[in-house]
């Protein structure tokens, strides 16, 4: 069985590039020229060092003591929320900054949900000179206000999508349909495993650092490359496709996704996309989408922005329809509980979506001897006023 | 029977003006009167618009129509019953536009039997891109005389603009300039170029131009480069306002078209 993309963009049934016309030339361009740019020496020169000297990778691999000894199992954390702008988020932005560079582009577009992908954006392009647009749902304008201060001190343009639930499916729409109205000189910097094929995949691989990692660094603290299972929360699904990435192959390493079931799976109100959705096309590829039974898209809802997505990228349709992967869900309490357990166990606030992977060490059958580890892709400073309203601090 | 574009096209080589118009706005019953008014009025063909969550390929006035007509209940299957007899009453080709996934979900076969059964005569899906429709959906369309109406822009590169028309049957539609629809445009800012270069490949395949044809000004000069054009975002703008469905069509096809 193949966990990687085939030629024509797909990770089995799903994938693709349902593109209008418009968008062909980019996305051509894109599938034509990715490989070699990323695979040639100039690009991973560039790539190592940036991530090594302007992100601070490694991230750290950190064994949570009081973590382990309250689930009576071994826990480890890997440290993405300490990477420079708070999250795993930089590492994808980096390497498309410096593909958009060896493509020519002038001016980048970004969606962002929880505004760590958009920070992450407006980071590079500060970092590059260049032109930086960032479309963000207008409720998450609201509930992200810290990180659209950054994103403007640091340059950016931040403009606010007023349709739909005014999430991040909407913020992603408009992106598209600027990448539409300015196909010549744009590069759009997807922010997760989804859209039109190569992006899945393009993104998988700039996020793969963090697998790689945690593989030489559970070797050097555990003599052992391969843990009993990693966990990591799935909104589109770029933090667990890197982590998961260089384990896809490893059948003895168990993968866990863990997805924003909000105020319950069941209530209506949820983000979990591979529970309540069925196979669809959704921002130009094939995976499995929240939607009614005449096809249109469910408004999700997650009180994490980075999760509150109604797909999912195909490469994790993929492994979960091949059962490759095993996915979880969290409601709104279990992650906000779990976020407190972190802060007071280990002296660590997680971001909301992070703290997803935790909630479920609760709801599965540890082991003593077993190594988990749980990525730990952003930091909290951007959910303090909703830990402190639900906390009352 | 031979495809009703195909009809129209061998009958009238210049200022063909197709409309479109998203089933279920103004009112989910306005389809039928829509469709009779346009065709009252003088249009040449109609592009029926099948509303999505998503239009990305839309601009602002299409998205809100979309909306609209979701939230008034429109759904395919009730498109369908609202267009069972209307071929009793109209003779002008009918195309269904709209995104993949309402389709994939009410199953591409007995969409296209449908359509076959209403009578109408191509599709226009933007985010169904040459290579899928080739390899997946070419046969299904083809059993039921449906011709896919694929798009070109001004950056779609000559090979590609080949096989398009390759690929083609009933027309190519003409995208102006790369953008979403409803696009502001002045007759100025027309890629002239873009419509000449076309103009001089002798395509096989007759070609309609839209995305930011808007009055008769724009109407008049894409009609200079191609057999026709398409109003979209003007059109569904124009069923705004006070007077009757019927004053509203009327008055807006007379704004387009010179009457002999």
């Amino acid at each position: 069985m193949s966990y990687q993309v085939n030629r024509k963009g797909y990770y089995g049934e799903f994938g693709g590039a349902f593109i209008p016309e418009m968008m062909h030339p980019n996305i051509e361009e894109l599938q034509e020229k990715y490989m070699e740019i990323i695979n040639s020496y100039n690009f991973r020169q560039d790539f190592v060092n940036l991530l090594k000297h302007y992100v601070g990778r490694p991230s750290p691999l950190y064994y949570a003591k009081r973590m382990s000894e309250r689930y009576q199992s071994h826990i480890f954390l890997k440290r993405e929320d300490l990477n420079h702008t708070g999250s795993h988020k930089i590492n994808n932005t980096i390497g498309q900054i410096l593909l958009a560079k060896a493509l020519g582009k002038k001016r980048i577009i970004a969606e962002t949900g929880a505004g760590q992908h958009g920070v992450a954006t407006a980071t590079v392009c500060a970092l590059m000179g260049m032109e930086c647009i960032v479309y963000m749902g207008a409720l998450d304008v609201q509930r992200q206000a810290p990180n659209v201060k950054k994103m403007r001190m640091l340059g950016a343009q931040v403009i606010s999508a007023e349709s739909g639930n005014k999430t991040l499916k909407d913020a992603t729409n408009e992106a598209m349909r600027d990448w539409i109205n300015n196909p010549v000189d744009t590069h759009y910097i997807i922010g997760s495993v989804v859209g039109p094929h190569p992006y899945p995949d393009m993104v998988a691989r700039f996020q793969s650092v963090i697998s790689e990692e945690i593989r030489w660094q559970l070797d050097e603290q555990l003599g052992r490359e391969l843990p009993t299972r990693v966990i990591a929360c799935v909104g589109g699904g770029s933090n667990a496709a890197g982590s998961f990435y260089h384990f896809l192959d490893e059948e003895s390493v168990e993968l866990v996704g863990v997805e924003a079931a909000g105020k319950g799976v069941n209530s209506g109100e949820s983000a979990a996309t591979l529970f309540l959705g069925k196979p669809g096309v959704l921002h130009s590829s094939r995976s499995i989408v929240m939607q009614t039974d005449d096809g249109q898209i469910i408004e999700p809802y997650s009180i994490s922005a980075g999760l509150d997505y109604p797909g999912i990228g195909p490469m994790h349709a993929h492994l979960f329809a091949t059962h490759r992967a095993k996915y979880l869900w969290a409601t709104d309490t279990e992650v906000l509980d779990a976020a407190l357990e972190l802060t007071q166990l280990e002296g660590i606030i997680p971001a909301l979506e992070s703290a997803h992977a935790l909630a479920v060490l609760k709801k599965i059958d540890l082991k003593p001897d077993d190594v988990n580890v749980v990525n730990l892709s952003g930091r909290g400073d951007k959910d303090m006023e909703t830990y402190l309203t639900y906390f009352g601090y | 029977m031979q495809n009703r574009i195909n009809q129209l096209f061998q009958d009238k080589k210049e200022n063909i003006l197709s409309v479109y118009f998203t089933a279920g706005y103004p009112k989910l019953d306005d389809t039928v009167t829509i469709i009779e008014n346009l065709v009252e009025n003088g249009v040449d063909l109609i592009e029926i618009g099948m509303p999505f969550s998503d239009p990305v390929a839309d601009g602002p006035v299409i998205q809100h129509s979309s909306l609209v007509a979701l939230h008034n209940g429109m759904t395919i299957k009730k498109l369908f019953e609202q267009l069972k007899d209307i071929r009793d009453k109209v003779n002008i080709p009918l195309i269904l536009m709209g995104y993949l996934n309402p389709v994939v979900q009410f199953g591409v076969e007995n969409f296209c039997q449908k359509c076959a059964e209403v009578g109408i005569d191509g599709l226009i899906l933007p985010d169904l891109p040459l290579n899928e429709y080739q390899e997946e959906y070419q046969p299904l369309f083809e059993k039921y005389n449906l011709h896919n109406i694929l798009l070109i822009t001004p950056q779609t590169s000559e090979m590609r603009l080949r096989q398009i028309d390759e690929a083609s049957s009933g027309f190519i539609y003409m995208v102006s300039s790369s953008s979403t629809t409803g696009v502001k445009n002045n007759v100025s800012d027309f890629h002239q170029d873009y419509f000449e270069r076309i103009r001089q490949m002798e395509l096989k395949n007759p070609r309609l131009i839209g995305f930011g044809i808007s009055n008769r000004e724009t109407f008049e000069n894409a009609c200079k480069y191609a057999q026709g054009a398409i109003i979209g975002s003007a059109f569904v703008k124009a069923l705004d306002g006070e007077l009757t469905l019927e004053e509203k069509i009327s008055n807006f096809v007379k704004s387009i078209v010179r009457t002999a």
